[in-house]
């Protein structure tokens, strides 16, 4: 039924579980739908006129109906205090301790993701919105030595696999909505509050992009539009050692004929940032190009990240 | 409840004056018919005006950055330079197409249209309980219409928050916000008007042995509608004043302090909270989607019992149910709001309240499914609309479920799923419903009959193409691509496995506004050169068809005050050999 509905990819610890309630919510639909449709078409047909020409005062007589809206009610019950609430109070309540967690500040604006770890030290810095600046987004305040080790990024969410992440999250203007689709994750950025908001990304992205591949056949003509937006995962070589096409690069009309001098039929083509982030709340004009990214790395890409980061603030 | 008869009504005939003149008849006409006809004609031109906006939109969905072809220059550079749309000028459309559908289209027709017109003549009532406020009533409709119509000529274009007009964004967006909040609190002002008269008229006006158990079931929900209409309208038009306060004053109602726009901190004192527009605005918002539904509900009843010709199945449940529905649709509106941050308390009593306001709905559709049992079936225009209600309502109403269940509205919330599923509920629902009504009414209002052929036409290729163009956006909502997005979610990697169903689902939107030309050509053909046809065309039972003539008498409605003797759908009745028992038909000796 999941493939069925084309949920996406799930790369959280939680998602298996949301997609569980969908799945299970969409068999209820199914089975009323296809119970009330069936007995809808048999009606029409049994009893048109032509068919059925005397009308019966008091048609249905027996109160089966009844019992099923009682099944119904039942079953959405079970749902309701079986599965939802549990699960909803799972996502709110049970935030694990910060001290086990990537712990992180995301404050929304129009129309970018201001991305603020506390660094080594585990405290965030300051902030001033006197001190905000195009350089400053946050209005970090440097001179708290809390703020000295803090990484700012914009649009950049790296994250180690494994281990539980909270973000803080706010907003600077007007609402916006964190939507991390992979990890089932969404919630409102709200000025004047921070909301806070957990899960625990189980694969890289780079595992994520070696799932998602497929092979695809070199296109004779044009390269079609659903295949644009994506990129090789490897070099592919011609038969002099050249590369033809390079790894990260996407299909483009230009290099078809080279790869098929190079007697390349098929292709490994992969999403280039299957891991990103949406906004899903109308915020202006620019709503609609309000991406970010998130990189799941692995415990030691992601202290290498910091590491790199940490360097380039000293500097 | 007493089956003991309320008084006739006071006062039959209170004008034996001279009849009124060109503009008392036509323009400022105090006849419920007329206005009823009124707001028909100007909430279908706004229909067609909202729709059209969205055609333009599915042009930028389907080409993102294309320039429209035909009528793409005459949007002006402000709004599409060379014929390109501008994100500002998709989310006007959006934000116009909402507010126009809703307030301005469909709660027009259903309520303004069809419960004007046709709910007095049910009852028996000679007019409305107050001709001068109902006059007024579509008069400030008129002005709020033609107020938010304006703003798309001012600096800045208009409205572009979304028909929610969340604050802070709707607070600081330019002057077309500052429009829309006035023509919302004339349109607010009009129906809170409306629904005072509509209440009074069904309490004080009933024709004598008109008992609320022998109500048609239309006439029970424009009472429930009104209800709704008058206790949840209030705190929006507070809170429009509150946002235009915002806007022109300067107060905080809906900022909270320490806002910082583009880099500038805003002047504003702060202190005040954007969640706080959400409740007000859904507190209204929710019990509206009832407003849109329950009037749709009545015309498929009175059509289905007509056109089994049977009695509506489980009249007492429907009726109880949509009491019920009432009450319930007051209590779940921050269903719209799980992900504001929500705990697990509140989020556990409004899901418990979702679910519980799914049963009604359930209850009132069963019964309409099981009324079909045992009927003789005819299949009138009006029947092939009213019939396609039941399963369009129906997936509606299913996909509102996962919705409804905070955990699964986590991955659907704020995606294509969310419009596939209230579109089904207002577009193939409400809209066909309120299509099936005026195929249904329109000899009661002409004397004569739309023509079927054209009516078939329109309603196979309606079916087809509004199907096309909203089930697809299951499959992209599931798949996680968020709404109100300017090219549609193209730049995201999760939607390009769908990207290519936004090709489909415009084009199928196109066919639709074509679909809708043998409707226009029907509407106008007919008034004129119609089949002309007797006083109770369809063989019904309730009195507007069987007390009064076709087109009813210009005052009063009725030759003599109509007495009541049955229930409202004495079809086939048994023992009798007859077809239908009108409900004005006294009693035979047996």
């Amino acid at each position: 039924m999941g493939e069925f509905l084309g949920l996406p990819f799930d790369a959280s610890a939680h998602g298996p579980l949301i997609d569980r309630m969908i799945i299970l919510v969409h068999w209820l639909m199914l089975v009323l739908f296809t119970g009330w449709g069936s007995y809808f078409v048999y009606v029409l047909l049994r009893f048109r006129r032509s068919r059925n020409a005397k009308a019966d005062y008091r048609g249905v007589r027996n109160h089966a109906s009844s019992y099923l809206e009682g099944v119904v009610a039942v079953i959405e019950a079970v749902l309701l205090i079986g599965f939802a609430i549990p699960l909803w109070s799972m996502r709110v309540n049970d935030i694990p301790p910060e001290t086990d967690a990537t712990v992180v500040r995301m404050v929304a604006e129009q129309f970018a993701w201001n991305v603020h770890y506390p660094g080594p030290d585990g405290v965030f810095g300051k902030t001033d919105i006197s001190l905000i600046s195009p350089e400053n987004p946050l209005g970090l305040d440097r001179n708290d030595p809390a703020a000295k080790d803090d990484i700012v990024t914009i649009n950049q969410l790296n994250l180690p696999v494994g281990k539980p992440v909270i973000i803080h999250l706010s907003s600077k203007d007007v609402i916006h909505s964190l939507n991390l689709p992979l990890f089932r994750v969404k919630q409102d950025a709200i000025p004047g509050q921070s909301i806070r908001v957990w899960f625990t990304p189980t694969v890289t992205t780079a595992d994520i992009q070696h799932t998602m591949a497929r092979k695809f056949a070199v296109p004779s003509g044009k390269v079609p539009d659903e295949l644009a937006s994506l990129v090789t995962l490897a070099d592919y070589t011609g038969k002099d050692g050249q590369v033809v096409l390079a790894k990260g690069a996407s299909l483009t009309d230009d290099v078809l004929p080279a790869l098929r001098d190079a007697g390349i039929v098929e292709v490994v083509l992969a999403p280039e940032t299957p891991t990103e982030i949406a906004c899903a709340q109308l915020c202006g004009l620019g709503h609609f190009r309000m991406r970010g990214f998130v990189t799941v790395q692995t415990a030691e890409e992601y202290k290498a990240w910091v590491a790199d980061q940490e360097a380039q603030i000293s500097q | 409840m007493s089956e003991a008869a309320p008084g006739a009504h006071a006062g039959v005939h209170t004008d034996h004056h001279a009849p009124p003149g060109f503009w008392r008849t036509y323009v400022f006409s105090q006849d419920h018919k007329t206005i009823g006809i009124q707001y028909a004609i100007t909430a279908l031109l706004f229909l067609l005006f909202g729709f059209t906006l969205m055609m333009i939109m599915r042009w930028q969905l389907a080409y993102p950055g294309q320039s429209i072809p035909f009528i793409g220059k005459f949007f002006g550079d402000a709004n599409a330079p060379d014929g390109v749309m501008l994100p500002e000028f998709y989310n006007q459309l959006g934000a116009m197409h909402g507010t126009i559908m809703v307030f301005l289209g469909v709660v027009p027709l259903a309520v303004g249209a069809f419960g004007n017109y046709v709910m007095p003549l049910q009852i028996g009532a000679p007019d409305m309980a107050f001709p001068k406020l109902n006059m007024m009533s579509y008069w400030i409709y008129f002005v709020g219409g033609l107020t938010m119509l304006s703003s798309f000529l001012i600096p800045g274009g208009a409205a572009a928050s979304g028909w929610t007009s969340y604050a802070p964004l709707s607070v600081i967006a330019t002057a077309g916000q500052t429009v829309w909040l006035f023509g919302m609190i004339c349109l607010i002002t009009s129906s809170l008007l409306g629904s005072v008269n509509f209440i009074t008229t069904i309490f004080q006006l009933r024709a004598k042995g008109l008992s609320f158990m022998r109500l048609p079931f239309f006439v029970w929900a424009q009472l429930v509608t009104s209800f709704l209409l008058l206790l949840a309208f209030p705190p929006l038009e507070a809170a429009g004043v509150l946002q235009l306060m915002d806007r022109l004053a300067g107060t905080s109602f809906f900022m909270p302090s320490g806002l910082v726009v583009s880099g500038q901190p805003l002047a504003y004192s702060g202190g005040g909270n954007p969640l706080l527009w959400q409740h007000l605005f859904w507190f209204l918002a929710h019990p509206e989607v009832y407003v849109l539904i329950l009037p749709a509900m009545g015309i498929v009843a009175e059509i289905i019992a007509n056109n089994t010709r049977k009695p509506l199945w489980g009249y007492r449940s429907m009726v109880s149910a949509t009491v019920f529905l009432g009450f319930m649709s007051f209590v779940v509106w921050a269903h719209h709001m799980f992900l504001t941050g929500m705990g697990t308390v509140i989020s556990s009593f409004f899901q418990a309240t979702t679910m519980i306001i799914s049963i009604p709905s359930i209850i009132i559709l069963t019964a309409l499914f099981l009324s079909l049992w045992g009927g003789s079936i005819r299949f009138t225009t009006p029947m092939l609309f009213a019939l396609a209600f039941l399963p369009m309502f129906g997936i509606g109403g299913l996909t509102g479920l996962p919705l409804g269940l905070a955990p699964a509205d986590i991955h659907l919330h704020d995606t294509y799923y969310v419009i596939g599923h209230f579109h089904y509920v207002v577009a193939p629902g409400t809209l066909f419903a309120l299509f099936a009504g005026l195929y249904y009414w329109f000899p009661k209002v002409t004397g004569r009959k739309m023509n079927d052929t054209l009516g078939r036409i329109h309603f196979w290729f309606s079916f087809a193409f509004i199907n096309g163009v909203f089930m697809p956006m299951f499959i992209q909502g599931l798949a996680g691509v968020s709404r109100r997005l300017y090219d549609g979610g193209a730049m995201y990697s999760h939607a390009q496995g769908v990207m290519h169903l936004n090709v489909f689902m415009s084009v199928c939107a196109w066919c639709l506004g074509l679909a809708q030309i043998p409707f226009i050509i029907n509407f106008f053909w007919s008034i004129w050169k119609g089949k002309k046809v007797s006083d109770n065309y369809w063989d019904a039972t309730t009195l507007e068809w069987s007390a009064a003539t076709s087109p009813p008498m210009a005052h009063g409605n009725f030759a003599t005050p109509p007495e009541v003797y049955r229930g409202p759908y004495e079809y086939s009745p048994p023992g009798s050999g007859r077809d239908f028992l009108p409900q004005n038909k006294p009693e035979e000796a047996r």
